[in-house]
């Protein structure tokens, strides 16, 4: 078994607001990130795939089919977006790093053929980042 | 779902590896130059991760400031700018990187109970790190 770990970069806006919470509450838990006009990062993404070599090519997954399925799935989906206002997943929920590493896994999940998804990692900032490896 | 958070901080220390149940020499060959008579500092890089459920009202597994607390009193205010071997966490423990990594474990396992302390990773220089996970083993 091999673990292979691809990595990507996009930019997006959010905010933290929970509409049942109110404003002093929202201010107490999210801080500034509660500010409704929203505030962006540049995240990182690290995804890690995990099989068996084929002994044919050598790859346990093939690199630009996994870039592509990267870059339709995710990247085009989430890079230069507001998180809470294009899109879906975020619609009724945070978009917090744990709640978007759930939400990039499960858009993959599944679209990989060959190996099989084992960790995504997301970096808000160089120094706080978020592991989800498919578990309930 | 079961989600890991990852935060690093810095800090600065100095320490000296000796062990008095060693002869001089054998200190030397054991630790060289770490084992300089004044000691020598470095910047170390902490990463503690920690894991839980994620609170479907906030979207957190726990409340970052409430991390970035308990490490900021209980191990930067302690070890930043200090000299590990005068530290009483270190008597008759060598401080080397392996056994800050336990201490330091340890404290947050009994000070952070907002989540799950699942490991504690220490760059000691850029070339070399440590990570404990309270004697589990580590996930890849």
């Amino acid at each position: 078994m091999v673990y292979l770990t691809r990595k990507c970069e996009f930019s997006a806006s959010h905010y933290y607001h929970n509409p049942e919470f109110s404003a002093e509450e929202n201010q107490r838990i999210f801080g500034k990130c509660a500010n409704l006009n929203g505030h962006g990062h540049n995240y990182t993404l690290e995804v890690t795939v995990k099989g068996a070599i084929d002994p044919k090519t050598g790859f346990v997954v093939d690199l630009k089919e996994l870039k592509e399925i990267l870059n339709r799935e995710v990247i085009d989906a989430l890079d230069h977006r507001h998180l809470n206002k294009e899109v879906p997943e975020f619609s009724q929920q945070i978009p917090t790093t744990e709640n978007l590493a759930i939400a990039i896994w499960n858009r993959l999940q599944g679209k990989l053929h060959v190996a099989k998804l084992h960790r995504v990692r997301v970096y808000e900032l160089p120094d706080l980042f978020v592991d989800f490896y498919g578990e309930a | 779902m079961k989600v890991h958070l990852t935060r690093r901080y810095l800090f600065s220390a100095s320490h000296r590896l000796h062990c008095d149940g060693l002869s001089e020499p054998e200190n030397q060959a054991t630790y060289g130059k770490c084992n300089n008579p004044h000691g020598h500092g470095h910047n170390y890089a902490l990463e503690v991760t920690v894991s839980g459920q994620v609170d479907p009202a906030t979207g957190m597994i726990c409340n970052l400031s409430d991390l970035d607390r308990s490490v900021q009193s209980e191990v930067l205010e302690r070890f930043d700018h200090e000299n590990l071997n005068y530290r009483s966490e270190f008597d008759g423990l060598v401080p080397t990187t392996e056994n800050l990594s336990e201490v330091i474990f340890n404290i947050l396992k009994q000070s952070f109970t907002a989540a799950h302390l699942e490991k504690v990773r220490l760059e000691e220089t850029m070339m070399n790190s440590f990570e404990y996970a309270g004697g589990a083993e580590l996930r890849v």
